[in-house]
């Protein structure tokens, strides 16, 4: 057993059981970030901030919220909408940040493709942020069916039907993820728990396994230049703070989150009070009615993509590049065969490929949305093929890269 | 620069799917329509002045009464709501201040024709064998232009001045005989009020179902519940829709029900009151959060700034 002494202050008592001063160091203070970073650094900062938004939202919804088929609706759109103080301002902000949270997901998702933040001992890193998008996505899904308006009700219905796989007719597996024949209490009963519960937890779990992956390798850098830590560290702490190339976690990298957070909020406020119409989409302040299927389904803008790549084939090709599209993405660290570490503009046909992608998924979003009729049909599916054909070749063109 | 230049990339490509999914692909989904301002250019306009009197004696004498109640002339209706839906297949509206909340042109043209005036022809084609339950006014044996000039200047006369118009009653006479609004307690036989007993409650709705049976069965379905449409719809849609279902649902059996711009507006003003009732509280707070928000930005610019002069 270790030796205690009569503490002195406070902090000296707390220090002795808790090692506060070790913690601060370890977690803050001598916690080294390269100095060579942009605004996209802080991405992961307004992903923890605009999750903290959810969850303190959402346990203030979950007040008033009751999940039954008979008041949900109306639990929402009248109770918390109207009833509850500032019910509709909880709303609107859990509505919002459920939206731009997934803008800012691709963002950081994206800024670590361009700058090679998977590879070189970052791949824990990347694989579980790919784990937390997945765990979003069905979080996302599963709030959704939560007031129980038309677009939940037959979203609901389209999704898990995914789950009878075409030809081999799962319809079993379907009516077991139900608990019914149709979406129905059962259903929303189920939702309500992994919505509230269990996909939170597993976010929390996996927000902390994303942070430890990054102890190791460290955060990458504007050039992927590798660092030596325990030098550039050394520097810092000598006072040469201007050649060192790390800084501090706190205030220094803080100090430069804080102030993109500053800049995000005005862009999410704005949103929530004057521009929520594409978070709370129009058709689910219907109510649920399993005897009316609205005109058009489509899901929330951020499952475009990959709802897109389901569309245009014939059902089994379909779900299988679907699966395809799902998975793909968390074995990026292996398909790029390339050793370089370093921006995409330096890597000569990876630069043309990363561009190409980004541009093909933001069509097979957009075209994810449109009626899947006349030219919007074929622009689907060409994007589809070549999306699916990107990945195909991405082990080919960055096999032969030229060191950098 | 650096930054500013990646920045630049960023909101180009946020605000290009966005503008994909959003405007460009409702553009796509929903038929857009524009709305004529509720001047009804398809009806003549009123060529005679009226002589408000003479419309007095002419509604007296052709009947209206049998069916409406005018209460601003202490004329009740001659049976209840239940029962005029089971005659009618709806409650025919009081006509204390139709004057206001219609349009002139609209109103001379449906006591003419009134499959004509609320655009449901199509319901009642000969081959239908059906009749619009609104008996057409054929004249009294003088010049009908005049004598429907007459009968709406009376209509106009007793009727509250357009100031005084409220978002109920506009919606009360215009929307809600057909829609309910349950989170206004507004239901088709009026106001729910509240009751001390449950089972006078269950008696209350027991004659709203009553009622809506008939009107199910007139309308072809119950018409829907409008609590939260101002959110599901939007105020244009409703507005064009108002002007003229056919617009929109080319075949619905909703009628145009022909209300001047002024009470369309008060009808979206009810709306909104339903299913938006926080907007200005929204408004208002929304403006302090956003101040709120610029000087913490302010703040915390400059305090990267502080801390960063040490690392550069």
């Amino acid at each position: 057993m270790a030796h205690f002494t009569k503490a002195t202050s406070v902090k000296d008592w707390l220090n002795q059981r808790l090692a506060i001063e070790t913690v601060e160091k370890v977690m803050a203070s001598e916690y080294w970030i390269p100095k060579n970073i942009n605004f996209l650094w802080a991405m992961g900062m307004i992903l923890a901030v605009t999750f903290g938004l959810l969850t303190i939202s959402g346990i203030f919804l979950l007040m008033y919220y009751q999940p039954h088929v008979d008041t949900a609706f109306y639990s929402v759109n009248y109770t918390i909408m109207r009833e509850v103080d500032f019910g509709w301002l909880w709303r609107h902000i859990h509505g919002v940040a459920a939206s731009v949270v997934f803008l800012i997901i691709y963002i950081h998702m994206f800024t670590g493709i361009y700058y090679g933040s998977y590879k070189k001992g970052r791949e824990m890193i990347w694989i579980s942020g790919m784990l937390l998008f997945v765990t979003f996505s069905a979080e996302a899904f599963s709030g959704y069916m939560l007031p129980w308006g038309q677009m939940s009700y037959w979203a609901g219905m389209v999704i898990t039907n995914i789950f009878s796989l075409g030809s081999l007719h799962l319809d079993g597996l379907v009516e077991w993820i139900r608990g019914d024949y149709v979406p129905a209490q059962a259903f929303l009963n189920r939702f309500f728990m992994l919505h509230v519960f269990l996909l939170p937890l597993a976010i929390m779990g996996l927000i902390g396994l994303h942070f430890a992956a990054l102890r190791i390798p460290h955060v990458n850098n504007q050039d992927g230049e590798e660092i030596d830590f325990d030098e550039e560290s050394k520097k810092y702490l000598s006072g040469d703070t201007k050649n060192s190339k790390v800084i501090r976690f706190a205030n220094d990298f803080m100090s430069k989150d804080l102030m993109v957070v500053g800049f995000f909020l005005i862009f999410f406020f704005y949103l929530v009070f004057y521009h929520y119409g594409f978070a709370l989409d129009p058709v689910n302040f219907d109510p649920a009615d399993g005897l009316k299927t609205p005109a058009h389904i489509y899901p929330e803008w951020y499952f475009l993509w990959s709802y897109e790549i389901l569309r245009p084939f014939p059902v089994d090709i379909g779900l299988v590049a679907f699966g395809f599209a799902q998975v793909i993405y968390m074995l990026l660290p292996w398909l790029d065969r390339s050793d370089n570490t370093c921006p995409a503009n330096r890597r000569g046909k990876f630069k043309i490929w990363f561009w190409v992608l980004l541009v093909d998924m933001v069509v097979l979003t957009a075209m994810g949305k449109l009626p899947p009729e006349g030219i919007f049909s074929t622009i689907g599916l060409v994007a589809s093929l070549l999306f699916i054909a990107m990945w195909i070749i991405l082990p080919f063109i960055t096999k032969n890269e030229k060191k950098v | 620069m650096k930054e500013l230049k990646i920045l630049a990339v960023v909101v180009f490509f946020t605000l290009l799917t966005y503008f994909l999914v959003e405007p460009y692909a409702h553009s796509q989904m929903h038929k857009h329509v524009d709305s004529e301002g509720f001047e009804y250019k398809d009806l003549p306009a009123l060529t005679k002045t009226g002589d408000a009197a003479r419309g007095q004696e002419l509604i007296m004498s052709a009947g209206c009464a049998g069916c409406h109640s005018i209460e601003a002339a202490s004329m009740s209706a001659p049976m209840d709501s239940v029962m005029a839906a089971q005659s009618y297949g709806v409650n025919p509206p009081d006509l204390s201040n139709a004057g206001v909340l219609y349009e002139a042109k609209f109103l001379a043209d449906l006591i003419k024709n009134p499959a004509h005036a609320l655009k449901v022809e199509h319901k009642y084609t000969p081959d239908s064998g059906k009749m619009h339950p609104m008996v057409p006014f054929y004249g009294m044996g003088g010049d009908i232009d005049q004598e429907v000039a007459d009968m709406v200047a009376y209509l106009q006369s007793i009727a509250v001045k357009a100031e005084e118009v409220t978002p109920a009653m506009a919606f009360e006479n215009a929307c809600g005989r057909c829609h309910a609004v349950g989170y206004e307690q507004w239901t088709q036989l009026g106001t729910k009020p509240r009751f001390k007993h449950k089972k006078d409650s269950l008696a209350f709705d027991i004659k709203v179902m009553e009622y809506q049976d008939s009107l199910k069965a007139y309308m072809g379905k119950l018409p829907p519940d409008l609590s939260m449409y101002i959110r599901s719809r939007g105020e244009h849609y409703i507005s064009t829709f108002m002007e003229n279902p056919q617009s929109q649902l080319a075949g619905t059996a909703m009628p145009r029900v022909g209300v001047t711009a002024d009470s369309a507006e008060k009808v979206i003003e009810y709306l909104k009151d339903a299913g938006d009732t926080k907007r200005h509280e929204r408004a208002e707070i929304g403006m302090n959060v956003m101040i709120f928000s610029i000087i913490f930005a302010i703040f915390a610019l400059l305090w990267k700034k502080q801390v960063w002069r040490e690392l550069h």
